[in-house]
């Protein structure tokens, strides 16, 4: 090594000065640490190797594969699949029981309550709330009340088929929008709220005289609401006479459903599910509480 | 004005005062020699015995049933159970762990207290696979004065063949010491087969990968670095210690003033003043960590005994009194010297108080194995909705139940609500015996159930609305017998 190739040292820290001199202010040489510049370097090189292996630059109608032909969309379709491989002898098994078997098997109800969970929460929850409480206008779930029936069968056919859908299976009925299509008067109207609630024991003012609301119902109502007002599932007429009311129980929102009618929607799911998952849905479903 | 003040570091004088020498000194490696004798002896047995509980245990089996593991000591991840002979612990119950920790904690003070550093000397891993690790080198290479020799020559076709043998075997021995330890976590007998036909899962190769290097570098490499720079009980262990602690320790009441043999006996004959200690240094050969105990106490000392034994072969050899180091305490030095009389305590309040926590802990953690339940039940209240009106006007409540089963037989759990005259029950799914649910719930299991509580109109007469009853819910094993019981509330509001 040569005299020259040592660089002058600067007294105060001991450091060698990279022998510029400004007004004499001497330029320390503190090069990057060495382990900084080798995973610099080591970092630029698997940068290379990554945009070789991996799709990286994009071209102007498309981008580069990488030459193992990883793809996010490839790996989320084979995650699917290992997913399905994984549950396949388990939902082999919910399509093979009936329902009423799955909800007393255990290992089937647990599988089958853990699928519906994850299904309700992901399609349904929306509408009918996270734990099927519902909301105005969308049925809560756990409740004994059912517009199309309780009974595992039925909320499986609800979940097919849904509720004025698209299914040409679809559950289907009108309520006439008795008000605006010109069918009753509008003091008709009024009367036949004030007796509807008077079915369910609630109040309605003094001096109504219920025997008209009783006429207008019997003409218009009773052929889907039954005589009595007690419903009829077969064509999803609600239970007029019990303490649950889809839309409110007030006489203007007994009003509202007499004019305008009634027509929730509730979409098909038969077609975006398997067979194992509408199963395991009805299962959970039925398991909130109301089921029949 | 301004002063400049030229400080040259390098040229600063180190040499005067010990305390400002480099922070760092290079590491000397030690080349402890073979000794022979009592210390030696139970060295050895403790040796064979802790390692032989390490590598055999896996194998001991433990019949617990058709489907249970058959395994003595198992920790069993994937199913979440740890079985230790006729203890089975599930993950709720990692608290007896904690006590097993706080015994060993205090079963260590208590050994402090009464003998220093037993766990160092003899116990402790580190020591008994260093240990075992020296006698491979010293059987391949010879004893120390071979292995300086060996070291400082120049490279051979002898040197390589004994370094490989050497590096060889303890590779060997890090391997199966990883071996071992996966072997807890699986049924042994199976996975040794999967192991040795490449079958195993990927998890426990890598393990084994993981516990070889660390046997290897720790045992063969790092030794006593480890207890010096490593390891956090030295300095523990010195703010727990007490005069009256025996220790490792040079008698030097007897040894001094030290001198060879020759002059010691020239010294005798002539009245004059002579120690045993005949300055042989076998004592600092014989140490594993380096140290001259004749120093006095000091944190390198494991206290392993070994220069005991190195220094009774000499005297038995120069005819003075064996137990020139021995077992013995400061306090006791002094006081030959000084003439008193010695003092042994080994019961002293810091004894009683480690040994009496120990059988304190001890009786608690007896005490919750013998009382642990079987049976357990868990309730939580729905979240959303939080109460639900029937069509009559009622209340409906919504619960998740999480069953416990922990006997080794399937057990049918009945349910009973309290505290909610006239409420109906239904738990999803269950079978019910006059009327009352009963969920089969699988051995060693838990089974999670959806509870329903509705209260109809003519019974929700009877408890006030708009308020928050609580309520039990209790689970009893209609085989054993055993009930278990949780609260929550019936919510209308």
């Amino acid at each position: 090594m040569n005299a020259h190739d040592h660089k002058p040292v600067d007294h105060v820290t001991g450091t060698e000065t990279t022998g510029h001199e400004w007004d004499g202010i001497r330029e320390l040489n503190t090069p990057l640490p060495r382990w900084w510049l080798w995973s610099f370097y080591a970092s630029i090189v698997f940068a290379i190797g990554y945009m070789v292996v991996y799709p990286a630059w994009p071209l102007i109608t498309g981008h580069t594969a990488g030459v193992i032909g990883w793809s996010s969309r490839g790996a989320v379709a084979s995650d699917v699949a290992a997913l399905q491989a994984a549950r396949g002898d388990m939902t082999a098994q919910i399509d093979a029981a009936d329902l009423a078997a799955i909800r007393t098997d255990p290992t089937l109800q647990a599988f089958a309550m853990a699928q519906g969970r994850t299904t309700f929460l992901d399609n349904c929850a929306g509408c009918h709330g996270a734990g099927g409480g519902g909301a105005k206008g969308y049925p809560n779930l756990n409740d004994d009340d059912w517009l199309w029936g309780g009974s595992l069968e039925a909320i499986e056919t609800t979940i097919r088929h849904g509720i004025r859908s698209a299914d040409p299976d679809t559950r289907i009925t009108d309520m006439p929008a008795f008000g605006r299509d010109g069918l009753l008067e509008r003091a008709d109207i009024t009367a036949v709220a004030r007796f509807v609630r008077s079915l369910s024991g609630q109040e309605v003012p003094d001096g109504t005289d219920l025997a008209a609301g009783a006429q207008v119902f019997a003409d218009n109502c009773a052929a889907c609401h039954g005589d009595d007002g007690k419903g009829n599932r077969d064509v999803g007429a609600p239970d007029l006479t019990d303490a649950i009311w889809l839309f409110g129980s007030d006489e203007s929102s007994i009003a509202a459903g007499v004019t305008n009618g009634r027509a929730s929607v509730m979409p098909a799911w038969g077609g975006r599910f398997d067979d194992a998952t509408v199963k395991s849905l009805v299962v959970y479903v039925h398991a909130f509480g109301g089921g029949e | 004005m301004t002063t400049t003040i030229e400080i040259d570091h390098r040229n600063a004088d180190h040499g005067g005062d010990p305390d400002e020498g480099p922070l760092y000194f290079a590491r000397r490696k030690i080349q402890p020699i073979a000794v022979h004798g009592r210390f030696r002896r139970i060295k050895t047995v403790l040796l064979l015995v802790t390692l032989g509980i390490y590598y055999l245990l896996p194998f001991v089996r433990w019949d617990r049933g058709a489907d249970a593991p058959g395994q003595a000591v198992l920790i069993d991840f994937p199913a979440r159970r740890f079985y230790f002979f006729f203890v089975e612990i599930w993950p709720q119950e990692f608290y007896y762990v904690t006590g097993l920790l706080i015994l060993a904690a205090l079963a260590l003070f208590l050994m402090n207290a009464v003998a220093g550093r037993i766990w160092c000397g003899y116990l402790c891993p580190q020591t008994v696979w260093t240990d075992l690790f020296l006698g491979v080198e010293r059987m391949v290479e010879g004893d120390r004065r071979a292995r300086l020799l060996l070291d400082a020559a120049p490279w051979s076709a002898e040197k390589l063949a004994k370094r490989t043998a050497k590096h060889g075997i303890w590779l060997l021995i890090a391997w199966w010491t990883g071996g071992a330890w996966v072997l807890y976590f699986a049924d042994a007998p199976t996975l040794v087969a999967e192991l040795a036909t490449g079958t195993a899962p990927l998890v426990a190769y890598g393990w084994i990968a993981v516990l070889t290097g660390t046997t290897y570098f720790l045992a063969g490499h790092m030794r006593e670095q480890v207890c010096t720079y490593m390891c956090p009980w030295p300095r523990i262990q010195a703010a727990l210690t007490d005069e009256h602690a025996l220790n490792v320790t040079y008698r030097y009441d007897r040894g001094e003033p030290r001198m060879s043999f020759k002059k010691a006996t020239a010294a005798r004959a002539a009245a004059q003043p002579a120690g045993d200690c005949v300055d042989c240094g076998q004592c600092v050969a014989a140490c594993p960590t380096g140290v001259d105990i004749r120093a006095g106490l000091q944190l390198d000392c494991i206290q392993c005994g070994l220069c005991i034994d190195a220094c009774d072969a000499v005297m038995e050899k120069v005819g003075r009194p064996t137990a020139l180091i021995a077992y013995d305490t400061e306090l006791n030095v002094r006081a030959r010297i000084e003439g008193r009389p010695e003092v042994r305590r080994i019961v002293r309040p810091r004894t009683v108080l480690y040994a009496a926590l120990i059988v304190a802990v001890g009786a608690v953690m007896l005490t919750a194995l013998a009382t642990r339940t079987t049976t357990d039940v868990a309730v939580i209240h729905d979240r959303n909705p939080v109460f639900v009106r029937l069509s009559d006007g009622g209340v409906r409540n919504g619960y998740t139940l999480r069953l416990v089963n922990k006997t080794t037989a399937a057990a049918q759990l009945r349910i009973v609500v309290g505290g909610l005259p006239g409420v109906g029950v239904e738990v999803i799914g269950a079978e019910t015996l006059d009327g009352v649910p009963v969920v089969t719930v699988g051995r060693d299991q838990t089974r999670e159930m959806r509870m329903v509580l509705s209260l109809h109109a003519e019974a929700a007469a009877t408890v006030a609305l708009d308020q928050v009853v609580p309520i039990t819910v209790a689970v009893e094993n209609l085989t054993t017998g055993e009930q278990a019981t949780a609260g929550d509330n019936f919510r209308t509001r």
